[in-house]
């Protein structure tokens, strides 16, 4: 499980002035799910075509399954799928007629070709959709249409560009476990791109974080987090009505806790800045570095004060996203790249 | 050439003219067994090899459908259908007074059905002519571009198939279908023809209209790669388009005019000019024309479909003097017409080498 299929060395490549891609090096094992992940513009598409061979590096070395895409497009195309993003079909044909062209393209015979198509229909939940024309297709259909067609060669590696572009929340949550429950199954590669994190850190197994080229952190999202906010990486947020004094001294001087902000909610609340609302109810929100959460819970239930909600959340990757992209992504200045990298 | 044909050196050429027949067969059979055998290869189904086999014979085969069920290509059918039809019968209308005129020459009847109108319309070859490279425009313009704005290029790009098999399946298809429909337009003009005059065309006939249909099918290819290298080019469909009518207008019309402008310019009034001056204006202004390919395809059309013809450039009285005024035989004619033919396709293959490159350095993005 730990054959690497996918490594890159130093990547590099240049638009002009621009660094698309910096000094790229990234590992892939067989079988798991990586996450791009990266606001737009940060070269996580250039990465992809130099995957497959579409666009050529600069310098640096792109190894996928053995093999050298730059060199060796045909091969490596046909043992990797690649899910453009925005991906299009031929609108006048069907679903299934659009899965036989790409079948065909990869030589598979005609018979297979179309009991492959039609297993895989099913199995994304087209199959109602088959002999419907690709042109009344929605969004989310043709996404999954698109995951289809990427597994018609039955590839050993699939890459997915923004999978998640312009579906809405169902459709994306449909899609997410459609490709995690795929990969499981038939032990697929997965490398996908996305700038929406919060879906996709619940699929992956490890995420790297693009920016400007350069690849500023990887591992899993607990990792991740544990990393990246060593100081304090868990907030508790509680709601509860009757907030005293003591019960926020107590709070404070549980052991790990290292801020406590106190925020008002419930009807009519809104505008009443820092005063309780009407009914005292109030959010509490607790950074902690462990997990104290029934402490506090203790605390607040020992204070004679009633607790409503109690959640505990380890740091995502939206914050992580924050942390890292904060301002964005600054327009041009191929200096400022450098001065940074 | 050939200007005082004694029977020997006309059956030399002749031998020589088909010596070259027979290559060009040979050389089209080379060209075409490639096409044939990968397009076998997707009927059986592949195997599982470095590059698919069929992956051409299965571009091919989509390209050729997908013309065929857009509208497109019924549309274009029916302008050039209901031209060959008009100019048909304005050729019936007034055949009787052409083979009247001519004194007593009652042959190559069938082609003038081609080449005679009565005024009305313009002839068969006129119409050709000018709605071929619309036919040609009109299969290359959003080839490749539309295929990148709807999203499917780069899919098809992620399938396991070199780059320029597109490119290729995409020219072929398009010359596959143009070929079987200026095929069929012609079997049918020459059929109803026949039927109505009830005269049977001769070999020859039928030699010359068969190489008059192959002229045109370079031609009209001609416009088609440079349609399609317009569609590498520019990202939007609609300025590949007008880029390519702009061509197709400047040959037509604008090209006649700048040449007469540039043939006042230059053309010998001094008392001193001798025949040599002339003959070398007269030459200058031959070869610029013949940069048009609308020049070159009316002239070689013309030449096969009138056999009367016998020279394209100036002939002086010494060479008219003694010549026999009667038609060309076959091969002579497509000896004459040969540096047209292969001008059209010099031409076609610049476009295409073009759009190669092109197409080779470009970045293949979603739908960017």
């Amino acid at each position: 499980m730990t054959e690497t299929v996918i490594d890159i060395h130093e990547l590099t490549k240049s638009y002009g002035k621009a660094k698309a891609v910096d000094r790229l090096s990234l590992r892939i094992s067989r079988g798991e799910i990586f996450g791009l992940l990266g606001p737009n513009g940060a070269g996580k598409s250039t990465t992809i075509l130099m995957l497959l061979g579409l666009s050529e590096p600069d310098s640096g070395t792109i190894n996928v399954l053995g093999m050298n895409p730059t060199r060796e497009p045909i091969p490596v195309k046909q043992r990797v799928g690649y899910l453009p993003d925005d991906v299009g079909f031929y609108e006048d044909r069907t679903g299934l007629e659009n899965l036989m062209l790409t079948a065909r393209l990869n030589g598979i015979p005609e018979d297979a070709a179309r009991e492959r198509a039609k297993l895989l229909l099913e199995q994304v939940g087209l199959d109602n959709a088959a002999h419907k024309k690709t042109g009344a297709y929605s969004r989310g259909m043709r996404q999954r249409l698109g995951l289809a067609d990427v597994l018609v060669k039955s590839p050993e590696i699939i890459i997915l560009d923004e999978p998640t572009l312009g579906i809405d929340p169902t459709g994306m949550e449909e899609l997410l476990s459609l490709i995690r429950k795929l990969s499981r199954e038939q032990n697929l590669t997965v490398l996908l791109s996305s700038h929406q994190l919060h879906q996709v850190q619940q699929i992956c197994d490890r995420v790297g974080l693009f920016v400007r080229g350069r690849l500023l952190a990887e591992g899993d999202v607990p990792s991740l987090s544990r990393t990246l906010f060593a100081d304090d990486p868990l907030l508790i947020t509680a709601d509860i009505e009757g907030l005293s004094p003591a019960l926020e001294e107590s709070i404070r001087g549980i052991d790990g806790v290292h801020r406590l902000e106190i925020e008002t909610v419930g009807q009519g609340a809104a505008g009443q800045q820092g005063a309780l609302s009407a009914d005292g109810r109030c959010r509490l929100q607790i950074r902690c570095d462990s997990d104290c959460s029934p402490d506090i819970a203790g605390a607040i239930v020992g204070s004679g004060a009633r607790l409503f909600a109690l959640h505990r959340q380890e740091y995502g990757l939206d914050e992580i996203y924050h942390r890292y992209f904060a301002g964005g992504e600054p327009h041009g200045k191929g200096d400022d790249a450098k001065r940074s990298g | 050439m050939a200007k005082e044909t004694t029977p020997n050196a006309a059956a030399k050429l002749n031998g020589y003219a088909s010596k070259a027949k027979a290559w060009l067969h040979s050389r089209r059979d080379m060209l075409r067994k490639p096409v044939r055998a990968s397009g076998e290869g997707a009927a059986h189904g592949g195997r599982r090899s470095r590059s698919i086999p069929g992956a051409f014979g299965v571009l091919v085969r989509k390209e050729v459908s997908d013309h065929i069920r857009s509208w497109r290509f019924i549309l274009l059918l029916g302008i050039i259908a209901l031209t060959c039809v008009a100019s048909l019968y304005t050729a019936l209308n007034s055949i009787r007074d052409a083979l009247g005129s001519e004194d007593g020459v009652q042959e190559f009847v069938l082609l003038k059905l081609f080449t005679i109108s009565d005024g009305t319309l313009p002839t068969f070859i006129g119409f050709v002519g000018f709605l071929g490279p619309l036919l040609g425009i009109g299969m290359g313009f959003d080839a490749v571009n539309s295929e990148r704005n709807k999203g499917t290029l780069s899919r098809i790009m992620a399938q396991p198939i070199h780059r320029d098999d597109l490119l290729n399946a995409k020219f072929v298809a398009s010359l596959i279908v143009i070929s079987i429909m200026f095929l069929t337009l012609g079997f049918l003009t020459m059929a109803l023809g026949t039927l109505i005059i009830g005269i049977p065309p001769t070999f020859e006939e039928f030699l010359r209209i068969i190489s008059f249909l192959l002229v045109t099918i370079f031609y009209v290819g001609f416009w088609l790669n440079l349609s399609i290298m317009f569609s590498v080019r520019f990202r939007q469909p609609a300025t590949s388009a007008l880029s390519c009518i702009a061509v197709w207008l400047f040959f037509s019309f604008f090209y006649d005019m700048i040449l007469q402008l540039i043939a006042k310019g230059i053309a010998p009034s001094a008392p001193t000019t001798t025949v040599q001056d002339v003959l070398n204006y007269q030459n200058l202004m031959m070869w610029l024309n013949r940069i048009s390919p609308y020049t070159l395809f009316n002239e070689a059309t013309t030449t096969l479909l009138v056999p009367s013809v016998r020279n394209l450039g100036p002939l002086t009285n010494e060479q008219v003097i003694g010549a026999i005024a009667s038609p060309l035989p076959f091969g002579q004619s497509l000896l004459l017409v040969w540096p047209q033919i292969t001008g059209l396709t010099a031409l076609t293959l610049i476009c295409f080498a073009l759009s190669y490159v092109l197409f080779l350095r470009q970045e293949i993005r979603g739908r960017s």
